[in-house]
């Protein structure tokens, strides 16, 4: 397939995009403002081979996109802030038993149903630590169309060679803004695929961690009869409880994404000469920040700018050291103060750190950005 | 052009803004070569209720997605036509439908006082084309974005069997 | 000859964590017998469960087995069975975890008639917690959270099931093993979704809370209070204040996966 130029919503590249990684299955529930990847998919999958259902609930739909990866199929689940919370369970089960998937959240105002057509950044924390128990966290968070598509492709790279779900964090301005974007042709990025066991089946064990972190996982149906349980398990895959087996995979767990911030992290960290304001930015207030960057420079203010495109795990080093530059940073989000603290955090007591906040389901406009590095320059 | 050319499509949900945004942003980026981003606010309601989509159009890339000045308003209900008519720019220009919007704003605006609705239900007998017939004046109106595109666009977007219906409402 | 459980057993698995006196290890043997009878290979069999007693049964047999989320075990085996429909996909439940927590996918697996077997091990109580009232504990009994009497009234999975739209359902006890290996081996071999309302006790927990004896008395209760479909249909009055067992329905109705696949088959070409 050769390159395309269409003109889609971030909801749509999202589809698009996993179905160049080679998503098979799709299981989700409508919500707004997510619904659009479900239908996308409803209608491509069965062209493409593989297979889309639309289940009864949101934690059914996560359990069917767990269920299905364990056949082998790639397999993503889209949804919004109240769905987010439904799937947060089994979202667990595929942390703990090492299932690759990819879950789409398009963040809308909350909590509870709060605001389902306007935008929101105040999941940030949710994609930390929503589920319950010390679980690893990736989640990465487009700016724009192109992005929603690549870093989706991402998602499912991610997903399956580090046998872990991925979070997808874009809001309703990402998810429904339509820009020209290309579809890249076959082949363009590369696409990785889960480790599948190369010993006979009588010798797998499938958390064994002989060979390296991620243990190689076998489809159901393909001659490797494991069991696979939500309950801590030795490297057989069995039930255990004993102390010396549990805490060394509850740290293998975590570890799978610290010991691979060589290909989780990703940012855009623009410096300018001698600017003494920083703004740590992601999705759509990372846009308005651009705009607000560039009216600074304007008015002669040299701001620097440290765009995530991973959120989670939080690049702590990157926000350290640009706190030995800079004075101030400014973390402008769709909330009430959430990235902040991890900024806070990070920089150690080293800068100054001080948010632009909204929540009134509006974005942040590029002039509240920049009236606060006037206020703070 | 200035940086930023910016159009807000307003009007009530159901009457086909968030279409008509999507063919002239398309008109724009896909046949023009231009950036273009397309965003929409709405209500909880499929029809009826607040509805506006809003198109930015450069010829650089655009970070701010939203509308903050605007360049073209296009009104389908005296309630948008109240509500928006703040952001609009100095000499700005007001597309305002004349059945709907009957107490047009006072300022330093360019108006145009036209039937939009009255021509989809006259000319064709369907109300739901005002998009596609309101499209045809801001084509013809703004400089930004040309015709053939937005012929192109609207042709490549309206249902199969519809061509010359929606063709001979965006020319008409 | 005796059969031969060991072939489908994992070595080193056993002994089971059920009470003495539990039946769920029957229901397992039943299973077992109505797995070889319809020939699955183990290679393409899932089993799927959720928790609770009777959800770690998977942990004994040698398939590919799926011990999942409470109440969530159905919403898996559908994506187990969408992604690649060439499995056989049996479902094991308790009644808590198939009815209460998982009753939103219970009755739309049995709607959408996805090809699973579903079988419920009904012992009317929260074993593995200790005792707590289920959705099948009969009104006025006794349980840890009801300790003047059950309150609520119970659900008839059979009636349940059909009412939901799956397309075999039936009924069996464990003391009536080779009849509930017949009637969970159908299930299997019918195409649809199959519930087998397999019922069994609880002595430890629900049992000697209600004074109904031992594990023994209990499933001897069953002999005495049970009644065939067929004699029931019959001879109604024989059926009086007696559980009915037997195939209840048994209907050839559209499978879901078959449903897709000519979905598939007509948009296929398309792409």
């Amino acid at each position: 397939m050769s390159e395309k130029v269409v003109f889609y919503q971030g909801n749509e590249a999202c589809a698009e995009g996993a179905l160049y990684a080679g998503c098979k299955f799709f299981a989700g529930y409508p919500i707004t403002p997510s619904t659009e990847v479900a239908e996308f998919l409803a209608r491509r999958l069965p062209k493409e081979g593989g297979a889309f259902i639309q289940m009864e609930d949101e934690i059914a739909a996560m359990a069917a996109v767990i269920g299905a990866s364990l056949t082998g199929a790639k397999s993503l689940t889209a949804t919004s802030g109240p769905g987010m919370s439904l799937k947060l369970e089994n979202l667990g089960f595929a942390c703990i038993t090492e299932v690759p998937c990819v879950i789409l959240n398009v963040m809308r105002g909350g909590p509870s149903t709060g605001l389902p057509t306007g935008p929101s950044q105040a999941d940030v924390m949710q994609a930390r630590w929503g589920t319950h128990g010390d679980h690893p966290a990736i989640a990465l968070v487009p700016g724009s169309v192109q992005e929603t598509f690549t870093e989706t492709v991402r998602a499912f790279n991610l997903a399956e060679r580090l046998r872990t779900p991925v979070i997808l964090l874009t809001d309703e301005i990402i998810g429904h803004m339509r820009e020209k974007f290309t579809i890249p042709a076959k082949g363009e990025i590369e696409i990785w695929d889960r480790p599948r066991p190369t010993v006979p089946p009588e010798e797998y064990k499938p958390y064994d961690t002989s060979e390296g972190i991620i243990p190689p996982m076998a489809d159901f149906g393909s001659g490797y009869r494991w069991h696979v349980t939500g309950l801590n398990h030795d490297e057989t895959g069995f039930p255990t409880n004993i102390p010396s087996l549990v805490e060394p995979e509850e740290r293998r767990l975590m570890a799978k994404v610290t010991e691979n911030l060589d290909i989780i992290e990703k940012y855009e960290y623009i410096e300018k000469k001698g600017s003494k304001v920083a703004i740590v930015a992601f999705g759509s207030s990372a846009r308005s920040t651009r705009s607000a960057i560039a009216k600074a420079a304007e008015g002669g203010i040299n701001v620097d700018f440290l765009r995530l495109v991973t959120l989670w795990p939080f690049p702590s080093h990157v926000v350290n050291e640009m706190a030995d530059k800079v004075d101030v940073i400014i973390v402008p989000e769709m909330n009430l103060g959430q990235m902040i603290e991890e900024v806070e955090r990070s920089v150690k007591g080293k800068a100054e750190v001080t948010g632009v906040n909204r929540a009134d389901g509006e974005p942040i406009t590029p002039d509240q950005i920049l009236e606060k590095i006037r206020e703070v320059s | 052009m200035s940086e930023r050319y910016e159009v807000r499509l307003s009007g009530a949900g159901g009457q086909g803004l968030v279409l008509a945004g999507v063919i002239l942003a398309e008109a724009a980026a896909l046949y023009d070569g231009k950036n273009a981003v397309q965003t929409q606010s709405y209500g909880p309601e499929a029809r009826g209720g607040a509805s506006k989509s809003e198109v930015i159009i450069s010829e650089f890339s655009i970070d701010y997605p939203k509308a903050t000045e605007i360049d073209l308003l296009l009104c389908l209900t005296q309630e948008a036509c109240d509500k928006y008519t703040s952001d609009l720019k100095k000499k700005g220009i007001i597309i305002a439908d004349s059945r709907m919007v009957k107490d047009l704003p006072k300022g330093d605006y360019v108006i145009y006082n036209l039937p939009i609705m009255d021509t989809a239900k006259e000319k064709v007998g369907k109300t739901f084309v005002a998009n596609i017939v309101a499209l045809g004046a801001i084509a013809h109106l703004v400089e930004e974005v040309s015709f053939d595109s937005v012929l192109k666009a609207v042709l490549s977007r309206v249902p199969k069997g519809t061509e010359n219906l929606n063709k001979r409402e965006l020319v008409g | 000859m005796a059969f031969d459980y060991d072939q489908y057993l994992r070595p080193g698995k056993l002994p089971h964590i059920w009470c003495p006196g539990c039946a769920h290890g029957i229901v397992m043997k039943s299973i077992i017998r109505a797995i070889d009878r319809e020939e699955l290979e183990k290679d393409n069999t899932v089993i799927v469960s959720g928790i609770g007693c009777a959800s770690r049964m998977p942990g004994y047999v040698d398939f590919n087995t799926l011990h999942t989320t409470h109440g969530r075990a159905l919403g898996f085996a559908t994506g187990v069975k969408m992604a690649k429909p060439s499995l056989n996909v049996i479902v094991v439940a308790g009644d808590g975890d198939a009815l209460a927590i998982g009753g939103n996918h219970f009755i739309h697996a049995c709607r959408r008639n996805i090809d699973i077997t579903l079988i419920v091990f009904n012992n009317n109580i929260y074993g593995m917690t200790g005792g707590q009232f289920s959705p099948t504990t009969p009104h006025g009994k006794l349980a840890s959270t009801t300790p003047y009497g059950n309150p609520d009234y119970a659900f008839d999975v059979v009636e349940l099931s059909m009412g939901a739209g799956a397309s075999y359902v039936a009924r069996g006890t464990a003391y009536h093993a080779v009849p509930l290996t017949r009637l969970i081996a159908n299930g299997i071999a019918h195409r649809g979704f199959s519930v087998i309302d397999a019922l069994c006790t609880c002595p430890v927990t629900y049992g000697r809370r209600n004074k109904l004896g031992s594990g023994t008395d209990m499933l001897l209760w069953f002999k005495g209070n049970t009644v065939g479909k067929k004699i029931a249909d019959k001879q109604p009055e024989k059926a009086e204040g007696k559980i009915v067992t037997g195939v209840f329905k048994q209907d050839e109705k559209p499978e879901y996966c078959d449903e897709y696949a000519k979905i598939i088959e007509k948009v296929g070409s398309q792409a």
